[in-house]
This record gives C-alpha cells, structure tokens and sequence, in this order.
C-alpha cells in the first residue's frame, strides 16, 4: 500500500539558517509518529512545509502518491490534511459552539449563501464532536473567555471535524501543565479514535515530553538541526546515541 | 429562515400601513433613510467579513446613474425593475475590482474603495454627456405598468422604497445566519485559519464585495426616483463618509440597526440644514467619535440587548 | 491646516513689514506652529484613547478627526481661497536651454530630498530613530527595556504632523488654499506610500516619482486622465507587487 504521506528530501533555508536539509520522511494510514527535536530543530517547519504554508526549496511532498508540493494550505486541507497549532488559531470572540460549525462549514463543499449555519443537524453534530472532547459543557461560552487547555482542545477539535486522512498536532501539551499532559493526550486521542478516516487517520504530533512520546507514539522521528537524526520504533530512537546527545539530553 | 420572512414582511406591511398617517416630510425622509439605509446595510455585510468600505459612493452612484439613464434613454420605468438594475449595473461595475480588492485589509481596503470611488466622481464631473458636475434630471417611474398621480407620488415612492429595502433586507438576514455568513465572521477573526479549514478567503471576501455592490447600488436607484435629480456628489468621498458613519452608527450585528442609524442621520441632516450649516461635518466626526469610543459594536447592540 | 497657517504667517509677515525673503521663514514656523499645537492636542487627547484597538477603527478615527479638521479651517479661515504669492516670486526663474523654470519648485525638490534624506537618516543612524523603531516592532518589549513608549509616541506622531504641515506650507505658494485641497492631498499621498509600500522611505520617493511622472505624462498627453494616471500606476503596481514595491519581511505567524 503507497504510503499516506511521502515527503522526499525538503529542504528549506532561511538566510542562511537551515530549517529543513534532505528531509525523507514516508507515514502510512493508521500510524502515530511523533516528532522530537529541541527548538529550531525545524519540527514546525516540517509541518508547514506539509501544510503548504512554507514552500520548499528542493524535494517534494506526495499525498496518497499525488504531488502537492505547489498547492497552498487551503488546497492541501481539502485532500483530507488537517493541523492543530502551537498557539490556538480560533475565533476569540465567537463561542465554542461557532467555532466548530465554522470548522464544519468551511470544510463543507460550497458555501451557502442561505442554508443555515445553525440547524438542529448541524448542531447535533457539533455538539457530539465537543463532546468527544469533553468540551461539552463549555459549548456557549465565549472562547476569549476559555482557559488555554481548553482552547488547545478545541483548536483540535477543529481540525477534527473532517475526519483527515492525515492529522499534523503541532505540539498539542505545549503551555499545558504537567499533571494535565496525559489526561489531555488521552482526549486526544480517543477522539481521534472516534472521529477517524474509514481507512485510518495518520497522526504527527510534534512533542516535547519524551514520556508523552513513549506512550502514544507508534513511530518517532527526531530532529536536529533541520535534519532527521533517527527514524523508527521509539525505544530504538531513544537509545540512539546521537539523539541521547542533541536531542533528549540525556534523559529517561 | 421561515421566522426571518415573516417577520420582515409584517414589519413591511407595518411600515405601509403607518406611512398613511405620516406627514409628507416624513414621508420622504423615510424614503431617504431607506434607500441610504441599504447602502449602508452593505458595508454593515462587509464589517461582518472585518473590512470597512469608504468608497460605497461608486455603488450608490452607479446604481443611480444606470436607474436614471435606463429610464431617460431607454424608456425603462418600472420602479422595481430599476431598482433591481441599479444592483446590477454596480455589481457588473465593481466585478473586475472584486478579486484585486479582496486581496487587502483595513486602511489598504478603505483607501483602495476610495481611491476608486473618486475616480467615477472625477470622470461623472467631466462627463459632459452625462450633465458634467451639474447631473441631470429623471422623471417620475411607473409601478407595474402604471403611471403614479402627483397626489400619491410621496406615499407610492416611499412604499416602494419600503418594499424593496424590505426584500433585501430579509436576503440580507438570511445571508447573514447562512453558513457563508459564519464563515465571514470567521475571517474578521482570523483568516489564516479559516483558509487553513479549507475555505477561500479571497472567494468570500470577493463574493461580499459584490453583494454590498449590489445593495448599493439598488440604494441608489432607490434614492434617484425619490429625488428625481442625480449628480456626481453620489460618489463623493463625504457621501460615502456618511455610509460608513450610518454603518457604524449600526454596528455589525444587526440589519434593523442600519436603518435605524440612517433615519436617525436624515433627521439630524435635515435639521442641521437649518440650525448649524457650516458645521454639518464636524458635527458628524465628534458624533463618530463618541459612537467609536463608546458603543464600538455601534447603536445596533443596544438595541439587541 | 500647514496651507493656511502659512498664508496667515506670510500674511502677518508682511504686514510687521518684515522682508520678502522672510517669508520663507513664516513657511516654516507655520508648520512649526501646527505641529506643535494639534499634534499634542490630537494624540494625546484622542489617539490615545484608541491605541491597540483594531486598524479599521483607528481609520474611522482619523477619519472622523478629518470631518472635524475641515470644518474647523473652515470656522476659522473662512471659505474663500487665499493665495501666498510671496514666497513663490523669491527664487526668480532658473534658465535650463531654451526654457524657464521657477526657482521655488527647484528649491522644494530640495527641501524634499533633504527632507527624505534627513528622516532616514534620523531613523536608521540616530539613538532615538533606532528606539522609535523598537517601539513599532514590539512597544511591550521597548518599554520593558526601559523607554518611555508614551513619550516616543507623542514624539514621532509630532514629527509627522510637522512634516505634513511643512508640506502643506511649502506647497501654498503655488495654490490657492481653498477647502477641499486636503482630500485630494490624501488621496495622491496614499497612492505614494502604497506605491512604494507600507513603512519604507525609500519606497515612498520612489512612489512620489512615479506619481509625479504619471500626473506630468497624462497632463502632456491626455489631460483628462491626469486623475486616473495615478492610480493606474498604482493599480499596475499592485498586481505585481500587492504590498507595494519595497515590502518588508513579516514575521511568521505559526
């Protein structure tokens, strides 16, 4: 089976800096892979490169064996890639509730000049999602208001509502504290479970905590100074030396 | 949707009905309110995308030129049916710039509106043709085929203003409460994510541009058939001014709320004429200042509230 | 309100029977005169109020203050045009070949590069340039620094008032200052600065240039398309380079 994603050799420059050299990297539907690299390692920037935000210098990126390289984010979303981002981008003076039917709607195929956003259907649907999230109760609340873990969720929430093919959480426990981080990635992930693609949503998450990474990742990629250092099962890029050495520090 | 119509059309049989009992005066100054109303009731639908227009004047005359030389060239009289090309005519007007201006934001948007608007009010000046800076005169439209008596004329042209601003104004709510009308609050908010969800700003932005067009331009013809005379001040900078202080007077939360501002303006216009002539602008920009300052989601949320 | 202060200056100069030459002077202090007066006025007792709320509302201000400002010259200088001939007269005519020039426009080309020259040179090469750029990059950061943000604001909005001011004054001579002058002054000065993009004083002469050449090839060619020239000059700058020609780099945003 051809590979969800296929980035082949990405490079990226930023006057001088490197953010991205050679980077090869192939994720199958169904697969959890997390990337670890310290900061400026260039997780973000294999993320946006992904996403259409950055374009690459060189390489090339395949989704479902497609060449997507040229195409921009909203194009790419629309092949059923959806992200989450470090800082929540949501609609601050809107309700919870809008946020997700906004989600829905843009994602939707063209949008109505006069059906509805708000119907018992659509609502339903919405509220089932928070649910999901356990965001249930805040449904109506104004999301400036919100707490940053429960913006963070919802700003998952949102990628969710299209059931992607390919979901990239760009570090999902970031500014949550440190008791929260597993309940949280346990939301996560169950929800993820609940809402995925019929042939299985492959998940990058971009991670800091190397416990978090143990526990819920089924492949690890390690970054460091815009190259992969290590690619493979997580035990075994753990115990490598080299990401002993630049990456966790010495850790676990 | 089905509480939305009835509702504009009881407050339309409504305002039918109280037009009998209003003095003439009034009567026309309904008829102004209602036919700038629109107008503004377009930049209201362009603040819901986060962008404010100054340049409403280029609809507003658009729309009341093509009325105009529809009726005096080409015989067209019927009153809805200029109302409905003036909309067309500043939509096909405006289409070329749609997707060049959906591109900007803030001071880039208002300056751009602007900058266009004074351009048709510089080529309507030296349009001899068209009566250069002095315009020229339109007769008095039909209804449905008929000819409108002069005793009645006050009454009829404010009951087709009510009805047509009453019909846009319904699509307007309509659209508003549509899913395109959530995703445009969306993008006020923040448009990277939006496009990031997998929706074209740009497309929204651009389709928002030519709906306000439109209600514009149909404001125009509304107010040209009330005023019988049209001139280039239509696309004046000051007349697009007063759509944007009409439309923040409004805020951006309700359509009821920009006829409100707006026949609250014609009220205070008509007054001022007589009390303070010399100082009609500044009396406006001290008011905007206070609405900005003090309402900043304008008159219209109190009224919610 | 640079115009008219001028033509009340050269006025009042002329009338204590100070000499022609002086009249030069009058244009500056005039402008002087207006920045010192409105800018403190205007920034802290409106714009204040409004800093850090959104650019689309800041617009409306500037714009209700425009409402208020062009009834106001008109409250106090009246309607009817006045014109300051005095200074224009005083650089006599330049002889270039076969044709003459008036000696006031070579010497505003001056001021004006002075001028640009001289801002750029305070922003980039001068301690209080190098703050007032922190304070637009990040003024949380400025002040944590240590700089009175406040008063950098106060400053450089002073400064740009008096340029705008001088302006005006420098082009009274050649007009005659009547209401209305202001819009088009807005008009043709933002065609300039989106021309040249956003920030840049490199661009913004670039764009006057263009600008001007525009205005003097349609007034040559086809005088009723002097208007449109600029912002069909514009308009093709913008559909290659919608942030005008000298963009800066933005920083990213995820």
């Amino acid at each position: 089976m051809s590979p969800v994603l296929s980035a082949k050799s990405l490079s990226k420059h930023f006057d001088g800096v490197v953010a991205a050299e050679a980077v090869t990297i192939a994720v199958a539907a169904g697969e959890r892979v997390g990337l670890i690299g310290s900061n400026g390692a260039g997780k973000t920037t294999f993320v946006n490169l992904i996403t259409g935000y950055l374009k690459p210098d060189a390489g090339a990126i395949e989704l479902d064996g497609r060449d997507v390289t040229a195409l921009g984010p909203r194009e790419i979303e629309r092949l059923g890639v959806a992200r989450s981002f470090q800082i929540p981008q949501l609609c601050a003076e809107m309700n919870v509730l809008d946020n997700i039917l906004v989600a829905a709607a843009c994602g939707g195929e063209a949008l109505s000049f006069w059906q509805p956003a708000h119907t018992a259907q659509t609502r339903e649907r919405a509220l089932a999602l928070l649910e999901r999230f356990a965001l249930g109760a805040h449904a109506e609340r104004r999301v400036a208001e919100l707490p940053g873990g429960i913006r963070k969720l919802l700003d998952i929430a949102m990628s969710l509502t299209r059931r992607p093919r390919l979901l990239l959480l760009d570090e999902p426990t970031s500014g949550v504290s440190v008791e929260e981080k597993f309940p949280m990635m346990e939301t996560v992930m169950a929800a993820i479970a609940g809402e995925t693609h019929s042939e299985g949503t492959a998940v990058l998450f971009v991670e800091h905590d190397m416990e978090i990474v143990t526990r819920y990742a089924s492949r690890v990629v390690a970054f460091y100074s815009g190259r992969v250092l290590a690619d493979g099962a997580p035990a075994t890029v753990l115990a490598d030396a080299d990401v002993r050495r630049h990456v966790t520090g010495g850790q676990i | 949707m089905k509480r939305t119509v009835w509702f504009g059309v009881s407050l339309v049989v409504i305002f039918l009905i109280a037009g009998l009992l209003l003095p003439k005066w009034l009567l026309f100054l309904c008829t102004m309110a209602a036919a700038n109303g629109v107008v503004s009731l377009g930049i209201v639908l362009l603040m819901r995308g986060g962008v404010v227009s100054f340049g409403q004047g280029l609809v507003f005359a658009a729309g009341g030129y093509a009325a105009a030389l529809l009726s005096n060239k080409l015989g067209v009289t019927d009153a809805l049916l200029l109302t409905a090309a003036g909309g067309a005519a500043a939509v096909l007007m405006t289409a070329p710039f749609a997707v060049l201006l959906a591109r900007y934001r803030g001071i880039f948007f208002a300056m751009l509106t602007l900058a266009l608007s004074m351009v048709l009010y510089g080529v309507l000046v030296k349009m001899d043709a068209l009566g250069g800076s002095d315009g020229f005169t339109m007769s008095r439209p039909t209804l449905l085929g008929m000819k409108i008596a002069d005793a009645w004329s006050g009454y009829v042209l404010y009951s087709i203003a009510v009805v047509a601003t009453g019909l846009l104004s319904i699509g307007a709510r309509i659209y508003f409460d549509s899913s395109r009308g959530l995703v445009s609050l969306a993008i006020r908010e923040n448009e990277l994510r939006v496009e990031y969800l997998g929706a074209s700003v740009t497309r929204v932005m651009a389709a928002n541009f030519l709906l306000a067009a439109f209600l514009g331009g149909a404001g125009g013809a509304l107010a040209i058939m009330a005023l019988g005379h049209i001139e280039p001040n239509f696309s004046y900078w000051t007349t697009s001014g007063e759509f944007v202080f009409v439309a923040i007077l409004a805020g951006h939360t309700g359509v009821l709320g920009a006829f409100a501002a707006s026949f609250v303006l014609e009220l205070v216009r008509s007054f001022s004429s007589s009390y303070f002539p010399n100082t009609w602008q500044m009396a406006l920009g001290i008011f905007l200042l206070i609405v900005i300052r003090f309402f900043p989601r304008g008159l219209g949320s109190l009224i919610k509230k | 309100m640079g115009a008219y202060a001028a033509a009340s200056f050269v006025a009042w100069f002329a009338a204590a029977g100070f000499a022609p030459w002086m009249s030069i002077i009058a244009l500056f202090m005039a402008s002087v005169a207006v920045a010192a007066l409105l800018a403190p006025l205007v920034e802290r007792g409106l714009l204040r109020v409004f800093y850090g709320r959104d650019e689309v509302l800041l617009v409306l201000v500037t714009y209700a203050l425009f409402l208020i400002l062009e009834d106001a010259t008109k409250l106090i200088w009246g309607a009817n045009p006045y014109f300051v001939s005095a200074p224009y007269a005083l650089f006599g005519n330049v002889q270039v070949g076969e044709q003459a020039y008036v000696g006031y426009d070579f010497a505003l080309v001056v001021v004006a590069a002075v001028c640009g020259i001289g801002v750029w040179w305070g922003l980039n090469r001068t301690r209080i340039g190098k703050v007032v750029l922190a304070v637009i990059h990040s003024a949380e950061v400025a002040s944590s620094m240590g700089v009175n943000v406040s008063r950098v604001y106060t400053f450089a909005f002073m400064f740009g008032i008096f340029l705008a001011a001088l302006g005006g004054a420098l082009t009274a001579p050649m007009i005659s200052v009547q209401p209305g002058v202001s819009v088009s002054v807005v008009i043709v000065s933002f065609a300039v600065v989106i021309i040249g993009g956003l920030g840049s004083i490199e661009g913004a002469a670039i764009g006057a240039l263009i600008v001007g050449l525009a205005r003097a090839l349609a007034v040559h060619t086809w005088p009723p398309a002097e208007l449109f020239s600029i912002y069909l000059a514009m308009a093709i700058v913008l559909v290659f380079r919608p942030e005008g020609l000298f963009l800066r780099v933005k920083a990213r945003r995820i």
